[in-house]
This record gives structure tokens, sequence and C-alpha cells, in this order.
């Protein structure tokens, strides 16, 4: 009988805390379809006939930012970059682990030395250089992205790669198989929780990044927080109405993706944060 | 096995290794000479020895502050995040109904960029300083809570998923035999649970320590600083050296290593930690 009461004032708690947690995002979105000048005073009020406007902050918010486009160069970036992150930096950690050497065990403390230098250390002569070797757009950002992202993941990959058994393998090489064909035929296939692990820290990561993308390409092709942060105009005058829109149309796309794999998602967090 | 892997470098290992040393490696050799000298781009580099590191504290105080503000805002980020990342973790592993769906909700900010988190917590904390008068730039202390407060929606359900992790680890029978010998639920957390999730404890507190330090897209939306540069934590001082004004790249430079110095120190004292506490298991 205790414990029933005590489970449901637990409840009761949660439910508290669920509410607390969900009342701003809900606030934006109600704010999304008022005027932009009953915003900033009146955050908490509900649209009146007044205040509502429909979609009209959709519409100078898209108009503004050029919100498409940057979903796209979002999407873009996040896919290409996180695919070429999981398909190369697996087969290094893979090598490095495979192959004992002094040059590979140097190798893998670089890798794990650059998980701790802060991104401030190398944002300057890092943008410098990726604007010499013309790496200053979409497609030069995977390669920046690769590089930068490669420490976690190759660190990640080789703490897998450890446990898994020899024998395999070279049952595999003496059926003729050479080094390209065993990991991705038999190596690859057994490490697949660890690449949906690295694959969802990685996709968090760079879809809501704002420093690195700007910095290496500037404002000629934004992604999502750069949008939404270039409404903001040089003189800190901004238009609330598509702020708020821009916010609900930049919060949409990541609640369907984490509601459409919640699961992948929690359990990839977990075991990241106990590796890393 | 081991010579016929060894040819294949090109393939298995050269493309990650030249893309880590165009985003990483180079950088880094650079950014370290780079603090020693004056330049505006990387290739005019005058050597003028530890000049930069003078003048990062020298010039104005905006760098002691910054740090000073960034230790003030970690220490109490860090605390109330894992209190009630712990107490949430506890409630759900007590087969509550709905826990799933709690779960999903708390662990939810953390998918939001920090530039759109910045937003909607300055459009909510102005709207509440708008019935006294004011708003979140008028006083830095405004910000200071402005920030911890986002940090706490934010970081609060990451932390909680480790600890259930945590938490899930701890055999049923131990906290039966607990219940057996007579212990309080009260005994039974300090002397079993707590010591039991001292690993999980160990990374909440290394991730919740670095993430506060390296906050940046928060301070840029939420406050930028605002006022007077006194809510601007340390990776926006560096930011606003390097860009804000010219001829001041060396000392953002020279900041940049400093900074990553504290960082570094604080990933090696987790890290010693973490290996002496499995040595004692």
């Amino acid at each position: 009988m205790k414990s029933k009461l005590g489970h449901f004032l637990a409840f009761l708690l949660l439910f508290f805390f669920a509410i607390v947690f969900l009342i701003p995002i809900f606030i934006v979105l109600l704010n999304s379809f008022k005027s932009k000048f009953s915003i900033s005073q009146t955050p908490f009020v509900l649209p009146t006939e007044d205040t509502f406007v429909g979609i009209e902050n959709y519409i100078t918010g898209i108009n503004n930012t050029g919100f498409p486009s940057a979903f796209f160069w979002s999407l873009f970036v996040t896919v290409f970059s996180v695919a070429v992150i999981v398909i190369f930096t697996s087969m290094t950690a893979w090598y490095i682990v495979r192959v004992k050497a002094k040059f590979t065990s140097f190798m893998y403390y670089l890798f794990v030395f650059s998980m701790i230098v802060p991104f401030q250390m190398v944002m300057f002569t890092m943008s410098k250089i990726a604007n010499i070797l013309a790496l200053d757009n979409p497609y030069g950002l995977i390669i920046i992205y690769l590089g930068f992202g490669s420490g976690l993941s190759v660190f990640m990959f080789s703490g897998f790669i450890k446990s898994v058994p020899l024998g395999i393998e070279e049952a595999a090489t003496i059926d003729g198989c050479n080094p390209l064909q065993t990991f991705w035929l038999i190596v690859f296939p057994i490490l697949k929780p660890t690449a949906i692990t690295v694959a969802i820290l990685n996709t968090m990561w760079i879809w809501n990044d704002y420093l690195l993308p700007y910095l290496v390409i500037g404002s000629d092709y934004k992604t999502i927080p750069i949008a939404v942060q270039y409404l903001k105009g040089g003189y800190g005058s901004i238009d609330m109405g598509a702020l708020m829109a821009m916010l609900v149309l930049a919060i949409l796309p990541v609640v369907i993706f984490y509601l459409s794999c919640q699961k992948y998602i929690i359990k990839g967090v977990a075991a990241g944060a106990v590796k890393g | 096995m081991n010579k016929t892997i060894k040819r294949w470098f090109p393939i298995f290992v050269l493309p990650t290794l030249i893309a880590f040393l165009i985003a990483f490696l180079i950088p880094f050799i650079m950014g370290l000479y780079l603090s020693f000298c004056d330049f505006r781009t990387v290739t005019d580099a005058q050597f003028t020895g530890i000049t930069n590191y003078i003048r990062a504290f020298s010039d104005n105080n905006e760098f002691i502050n910054s740090l000073w503000f960034t230790v003030k805002f970690a220490v109490v980020s860090v605390i109330s995040i894992n209190i009630f990342a712990f107490l949430l973790a506890l409630m759900l592993t007590k087969s509550i109904r709905g826990t799933n769906v709690f779960r999903t909700v708390f662990f939810m900010p953390n998918l939001i960029g920090g530039i759109v988190l910045g937003y909607i917590w300055q459009l909510i904390i102005n709207g509440v300083l708008y019935r006294f008068g004011y708003a979140i730039t008028s006083n830095p202390t405004f910000g200071y809570w402005g920030l911890v407060i986002l940090m706490n929606w934010q970081m609060i359900g990451y932390m909680m998923i480790i600890y259930i992790a945590g938490l899930q680890n701890i055999p049923n029978d131990v906290l039966e035999a607990a219940k057996v010998d007579g212990a309080t639920p009260f005994r039974t957390l300090f002397s079993i649970t707590i010591p039991s999730v001292m690993p999980s404890i160990t990374i909440c507190l290394f991730l919740t320590i670095t993430n506060s330090f390296k906050l940046f897209d928060q301070n840029l939306a939420l406050t930028a600083g605002a006022p007077a540069d006194k809510t601007q934590m340390v990776a926006l001082d560096i930011y606003n050296t390097f860009y804000g004004s010219i001829g001041s790249e060396g000392v953002g430079q020279a900041k940049a290593v400093i900074f990553f110095v504290i960082v570094a120190v604080i990933a090696l004292l987790q890290l010693y930690m973490t290996r002496s506490r499995e040595v004692e298991n």
C-alpha cells in the first residue's frame, strides 16, 4: 500500500517535470502564429482574433532565410558526412587494431588526443586552411567533418574491434578473401551496433553544428542553425514572428527523426557514454 | 595476416588520415606556433614570443572575467544537472507507468541545436522579466541564470539516460538482501546505489564539466555576452577576440591555447580518476 502511494506521487512528480520540459516548445509553437508585435511582451498569451496571423510568419521567415535550401544543405552535409565517417573511420580503426606496429599505436593516440581539444583551438587556422585548399563549400565540409569527427569514431570502433575474435577473419583469409572483402563481408556486419552508435552521435553533432560550417563556408550556403542566426540583423533587431516560425521549422525535423528512431538514439547515447 | 593488411594502408587509413591532417593536426600545430606570433591571416606570421599571452591578460579584463564567469556557470550547472538527472533516473527505474514516455520527453531537448535553444529561452525569460520591466540583457545575473536553466533543460535528459543504464546494472539480489537486512531506503541509496553507479557519476561529471566549459552556441544566441560582455563565456570571448577586431588574432590564438590546456587538464584528471577507481574494483 505504502509503495503504491509512493509510486503515485512519483508519477505525479514526473508528470509535472514532463510538462515543464515540453512547455517551452509549446510556447514557441503558439507564438509562431501571432503577429510579430505581440510576441516579445506577451509570449504566454494565446493568440486572439487580433493577434492571430495564420502562417504569415512562416512565409516571411522562409523568404528571409531561404529555409528550404538551408534544410537541403543541412540534410546533404549531415547524411554524407555521417556516411563518410562511418565508412572510413571503421576501416581505419580495424587497420589500427589489427596491424600491431609503432606507427599504428601512435596514430591511435593522436586520434584519442584530438577528442579533448576544444574547437576554438583550431577554428581560425582550420578555416584558413579550408579556404586555401578550396574546401570552403558543402562538399569540402564533408572532408572537414571526416577529419574532425575521426577522433571519437576511431576510438569507439577500436574499442569494439578489440573484442572481435581473430579466428573468423583468419578463416576468411584462408578462403581467399582480401582484407577489403574480409572487412566488409565479415567484420563490418559484427560492428553494426557500434556503427549505429557512431552514426547517431555524429548526426546529433553535425546537424546542430553552427560555428564550424559558419566559419568554413560563411553564408553562401546556409545550414539550418546558420539560417536561424542570420535572422538576427546586424544591429540586434529581429523579426520575432519570423524567428518563432523558423524555430518551429528547425525543431520539427529533429522531433520527427527522434520519434522515429528513438530506441536507437537512446541506446546509442547510453553505449557511447560508457565508452567515451 | 598482419603483413597482408599492412599493404592496404592507402585504402584503409589514408583517406581518414588526410582529412585528419587537414581538419585537425595541421591546424592544431599551426595554432600552437601562431600563438607566439603576430598575424592577420595564417601566411604573414611574425614571431613575437609570449607577447600574445601577456596581452591576453593585460589588454583588458575580459579574458579573466569570462574565465571566472565560465567557472561559476560550470559549478552550478554541473551540480544541478547531475542531481536532477540522478533523481529522475531513480524514479524512472522504479517500474512506474509510462516510463518510456517520460524518458522520451526528458531526452528530447538534447537533440535541439544550441542556437535554437538559445532563442527559445530568450523568448521565455524575456517574457517573464517583461512583467517586472526588465529584459535578459539588463542585468548579468539574468543572463547567468538563463544560461544555467537552459543548460539544465538541455543536459538533464542526456545524463538521466546514462544514470538509468548504471542503475539497471545493479543486481537485484543485492538490493533485496539490503531490504531483508532491514536497511532503510535512505541507507540503501547511500551505501549501495550510489557506490554502484560511481562509473556513471564520473562519466556524467566529465561530460557536464567539459560541455559547460565549451558552451558557445547557446551563449551566442541567448545573450551574446550582453550587457557589456559580462555574460560572455570563454569560448565566446575567444571568438570575439579573433573576429571582433583586427590586430588581435594572435591574442585570440593565445587565449585558445590556454583554454585548450584547461580542458585537457580536466580530461586528464577525469581519466586518472576513472583508472584509479578501476584498480580499486
